[in-house]
């Protein structure tokens, strides 16, 4: 079993080797996909195995949980890593035409893999140190990334990523210490039993709100996001759609797995700010978005906004929100990294990322702005593609609370990202180029490799709009795993281990007590 | 002790929000030294401190006798040290990369990837 687990690990790290091994030949990057592939069938297969079989754990090196290291796939992990390796399948097969062979002898290849196998390691880790080492994995690879351009731009860019993901890492850190000294455990199943033992329930309520700081700027949720905008339109474009689609959903992943299996002691008092949170996380991302106007700021400024929705899903907190945020968590992945890599071909064909400065795709092939028309309105939550259903179902769920504010921002924020989709269309796609150049798809060298992954991602986005029942009954099979953790705490540590600390004396009648002593 | 450890950690973190403050990147380094040596010892400290009583196990038996200390802290604080140390050498080399680049520390100053701030 612990194989199924811990492949989906091994491969890019493999992958990762040998393409920096090769980096100095342009079959690097042909390994890279490769590696992506046999990474996705891998990661299939642990799907089919946790939708066979329920929650699957298995302890690296065989030292019983809650000692070793423990591995652990539920339903959200599974669906993440694999949404994890489509995306990576995906970008590798772009960046076949978008790395040249410079960038691949700077190792950008390796670095990619790396980054793919720490997003991997922290859905999969059913430890909070093991997180952090995963979280560190995934950040290194990124700031490498981030600055392999060399350029001016990548270098401020890269100094803000760094410098304020670096003080959110030391926040997560200096939890994690803290929840040791309270708990005495660092296993997620572990944490659960052990929270509700912690005499100072306050104190456990701090820590949260240090986790939720922590997280909240991986994720970034409203107030910390300023790190995202300031560094996602600087790198290469296979770069930014890999950031765009996975690392922010790393920090919500985190916040959900932490804020449903470990801080569930204090709902009313973490997750209304929670709720606060996401709301204005929406909103002034989808403000953001309004005032910029080159194509990957406003797409940065979306993702806030989207990360938004997902918060709010956990906020609110009830099986059909947390539905909601499931799906969404996986809709955006999909929509959003197909967004970045199409900016990347409108750069290619009119030769800048400034929308107001750049026109004529629509003429230049119309099959790329329906290419792009399809997660665009998506994003926007147009039915009926996949972004419908995920704003439907959150909507929903604040209405079913009488959250109707709540429900209403929703719903605004939604149609102001309408109203940027349609600054791009009509700006980049509709008018004409200012300089009067006729970008021309059919002449685009690799076009191919460009194409064919923003093809792949758009039926994917078409599938689980036109047909989302199997998709929302599984989102719905997952929130039911996070609402209730017995799977989850049974699948790591045994079956009686959530008999075991039951012994609340003063459930029990006396005499009871009274023969034990005797 | 830990009474004077957790005042220690105090004024470490005190320490390194204001050099996190300060406009130079450089400062800003230092105080992200301080803040994680500040939570490598708040790991330390919450995982029991004892001295002298390394956690070792007499002849004959299975488990320490008494109060020991407690060796996963430190085990945590090691790889975090490390790792730390790792990613500080990318962020010292990253700022020498800007200053060579950009020509200037100052953080107010680096707005190339972003529009300048008006007023």
């Amino acid at each position: 079993m612990s194989w199924y687990l811990s492949l989906p690990l091994i491969l890019p790290f493999v992958t990762a080797i040998i393409c920096y091994l090769l980096r100095e030949r342009a079959i690097g990057a042909w390994i890279s996909v490769a590696g992506s592939a046999v990474g996705l069938v891998a990661a299939v297969a642990l799907m089919a195995l946790v939708l066979d079989h329920g929650v699957v754990a298995g302890q690296m090196g065989n030292w019983p949980a809650p000692f070793g290291i423990t591995l652990v796939a539920d339903l959200l992990s599974a669906v993440m890593v694999l949404i994890t390796a489509i995306t990576a399948l995906a970008v590798a097969i772009y960046a076949l035409s978008d790395v040249d062979a410079r960038h691949g002898r700077f190792g950008y290849h390796a670095l990619f893999q790396i980054l793919i196998a720490g997003v991997t390691g922290a859905f999969l880790t059913g430890d909070l140190f093991n997180l952090y080492v995963w979280f560190e994995v995934m950040l290194i690879a990124s700031f490498g990334l981030l600055v392999l351009n060399g350029g001016k731009e990548q270098i401020d860019g890269g100094v803000k990523y760094v410098v304020l993901n670096l003080v959110s890492t030391i926040i997560f850190l200096m939890g994690i210490g803290l929840l040791y000294g309270q708990t005495g455990t660092l296993n997620f199943a572990d944490l659960a039993i052990k929270v509700r033992e912690v005499e100072n329930q306050a104190l456990l309520t701090v820590i949260a709100m240090m986790f939720m700081v922590a997280f909240g700027v991986k994720a970034a949720a409203f107030p910390v996001f300023f790190w995202l905008p300031a560094a996602y339109h600087t790198p290469s474009f296979s770069v930014s759609a890999v950031f765009a689609g996975l690392l922010t959903k790393v920090g919500v992943y985190a916040l959900m797995r932490m804020f449903t299996l470990v801080f569930d002691h204090d709902i009313g008092y973490t997750h209304t700010i929670l709720l606060w949170v996401a709301c204005l996380t929406m909103v002034t991302g989808v403000l953001g978005a309004a005032a910029q106007s080159d194509f990957r700021k406003i797409l940065s400024f979306h993702i806030i906004s989207q990360i938004g929705y997902m918060i709010l899903g956990l906020a609110i907190y009830t099986p059909l929100a947390l539905v909601g945020a499931v799906f969404y968590l996986v809709h955006h992945i999909i929509v959003k990294a197909n967004l970045f890599l199409i900016a990347g071909i409108s750069q290619r064909l009119t030769g800048g990322s400034d929308v107001y400065k750049i026109g004529g795709l629509y003429k230049a092939s119309p099959f790329l702005a329906v290419l792009f028309l399809i997660p665009a309105f998506s994003l926007a939550g147009f039915p009926p593609l996949s972004g419908f259903w995920a704003k439907y179902v959150i909507v929903k769920a604040s209405l079913d609370e009488g959250l109707w504010v709540v429900a209403f921002i929703a719903l605004a924020v939604g149609l102001m990202t309408i109203y940027s989709m349609t600054k791009i269309w009509a700006e980049a796609f509709w008018k004409p180029h200012p300089d009067g150049i006729e970008p021309k798809l059919a002449t685009l060298p690799g076009r191919a490799a460009l194409l064919v992954p923003v093809i792949f991602l758009a039926v994917l986005t078409m599938v689980i709009g036109l047909m989302p029942d199997p998709f929302v009954e599984f989102a719905t099979r997952a929130s039911v795993q996070l609402l209730d953790s017995t799977a989850y705490i049974t699948a790591v540590l045994g079956e009686d281990a959530i008999a075991a600390p039951v012994p609340d004396l003063d459930d029990l009648p006396t005499t009871e007590i009274l023969e034990v002593e005797q | 002790m830990e009474q004077l450890m957790s005042i220690l950690i105090g004024i470490l973190v005190a320490g390194s929000v204001y050099l996190m403050l300060a406009r130079s990147l450089m400062r800003f380094l230092f105080g992200l030294i301080l803040l994680s040596n500040a939570a490598n010892l708040a790991i330390f400290v919450s995982g029991r401190m004892t001295s002298g009583a390394p956690p070792l196990v007499p002849d004959g038996l299975d488990t320490p006798v008494g109060v020991v200390a407690n060796a996963l802290p430190q085990a945590l604080v090691l790889t975090a040290i490390v790792i730390g140390f790792g990613l500080f050498a990318f962020a010292l080399i990253l700022a020498v990369r800007a200053y060579r680049s950009l020509g200037t520390l100052n953080t107010d100053e680096m707005r190339v990837a972003e529009p300048k701030e008006q007023g």
